[in-house]
């Protein structure tokens, strides 16, 4: 690549290479500041769409988190060889063609696992969370940090599909860890837990924008009191001062 | 500038047809894993659905392809050729499995396997594949709810030809809740699955088996 130099910096003109964030603020930020479904609200159609249980929303989430790492590889190893104005049409390159090798692989190789994910795999290809990694971060820094953006971001949207898929179960249908045999073998049959008949709403797709709605909402009550806590305190040491 | 667009424009094309080699490459080298894999899922289901039959035949090769133009063949769907397993002990036939499809589930065909004993009762009915919406539709698994269950031991005259319906409809079978369209069309292809051996049952166990095709073609 080293020879490519000269050509690298009319390739990647809109794409200058900050220096690398510290990679513990590379976790924070996936994780929690600017989680994908959370705060960004990417990739509201699979995560609507699926989180009718627990077990499928840890389904998705380790399908989306295995995505997220390897289009993140991909297209932080492309990008000094990707021009600006194909950046777009490339990641749709790479993700669909991730996705499908994935899909063809998990099929042949891990068959009863396909037959739970084998549903969301191909939803992945709508997360635009997905492509928002790629734009944002992936395309300018390093093959390293990208793979933590990647599994940052895929942990964290996870964390919301459990969350999620956890509250539509057990108010909609009235269960606790249904269906987790289908992830976690045989063993895992016995984990489902009845509580009630289910308020079958929470289950319907208007039930899934409400239930995410009220995690918004939650959310915005937690940041709202931590910068009014961290204004005090900042406050504080002014009239110290 | 317009020398480096043209450039990458060709680094771009390089690599769209790298990735449709590779995934096409792929999709030909695994399709006899998958096609494997495929089968023997369906074969343990076969297994669980003959679970109560007593049989010393191969099932998985004393099997028969209906061909689309014979008789009341459509009674088993549009699937291209679907096939009856036969279980027989000494000779005697004991049981049939039928490869069925319900082309009008709720995302698509849902494709069934439908035992029956040879005096007309069902031993047992199991999904093979289907796209119903996860978390509603798909309580028609027996691996999600005991609902597959309920058609053990019917038949055409348990209950009556005219409650063979959910219970919406009239019908003897639960429905799931939230969910009409998928148990309706499971209910209706099992009937028909049961109309079709009533007919045909005599054909159905005579014929020769047929050698086996490969389960490429098919579709899911």
């Amino acid at each position: 690549m080293a020879s490519k130099d000269n050509t690298t910096v009319t390739l990647n003109a809109n794409a200058p290479s900050p220096p690398p964030p510290p990679i513990g603020s590379v976790w924070r930020d996936g994780v929690w500041r600017n989680n994908a479904g959370l705060v960004q609200l990417l990739g509201l159609c699979p995560m609507l769409a699926v989180t009718t249980t627990l077990a499928y929303g840890i389904g998705l989430g380790i399908a989306t988190t295995l995505v997220l790492v390897l289009s993140n590889l991909l297209v932080s190893l492309t990008r000094t060889i990707t021009a600006s104005f194909l950046r777009i049409p490339v990641y749709v390159l790479l993700i669909a063609s991730l996705v499908t090798a994935i899909d063809i692989l998990l099929h042949a190789y891990l068959f009863e696992l396909h037959r739970v994910l084998g549903l969301f795999v191909p939803l992945i290809v709508t997360n635009c969370a997905i492509i928002a990694r790629a734009e944002a971060f992936a395309s300018r820094q390093p093959v390293g940090h990208s793979m933590v953006d990647g599994l940052a971001h895929g942990i964290g949207f996870t964390l919301v599909l459990m969350v999620l898929g956890f509250a539509r179960e057990l108010i909609g249908a009235g269960t606790i860890f249904a269906g987790m045999d289908s992830l976690f073998g045989a063993a895992a049959s016995g984990w489902a837990v009845s509580v009630h008949s289910g308020f079958l709403l929470l289950i319907l797709p208007p039930g899934a924008f409400l239930a995410l709605g009220m995690l918004l909402a939650l959310r915005n009550v937690w940041t709202a009191r931590d910068a009014r806590r961290s204004e005090a305190t900042a406050s504080r040491a002014e009239s110290v001062a | 500038m317009r020398g480096s667009g043209i450039m990458s424009i060709g680094v771009f094309a390089g690599m769209a047809l790298f990735a449709a080699m590779m995934l096409n490459k792929m999709q030909y080298g695994y399709s006899e894993r998958i096609a494997a894999n495929e089968r023997a899922w369906e074969m343990r289901q076969i297994r669980e659905i003959l679970s109560d039959t007593n049989y010393d035949n191969d099932v998985f090769t004393d099997l028969i392809y209906v061909e689309n133009d014979t008789p009341d063949a459509q009674l088993l769907g549009k699937d291209d050729n679907p096939y009856i397993c036969r279980a027989r002990l000494k000779n005697q036939a004991q049981a049939a499995v039928l490869q069925v499809t319900a082309e009008d589930g709720y995302s698509g065909p849902i494709r069934l396997l439908v035992g029956i004993n040879a005096d007309g009762t069902l031993t047992g009915v199991r999904i093979a594949s289907h796209r119903e919406t996860p978390g509603l539709g798909d309580k028609i698994e027996a691996k999600n709810t005991d609902w597959i269950l309920q058609f053990d031991g019917r038949s055409l005259s348990n209950p009556d030809v005219e409650s063979w319906a959910v219970r919406k409809d009239g019908g003897e079978f639960d429905q799931i809740t939230g969910a009409t369209v998928s148990p309706r069309a499971v209910v209706k292809a099992v009937k028909n699955a049961l109309t079709y051996f009533e007919t045909n049952r005599d054909v159905i166990f005579a014929r020769p088996a047929d050698p086996e095709r490969s389960a490429g073609d098919d579709e899911n």
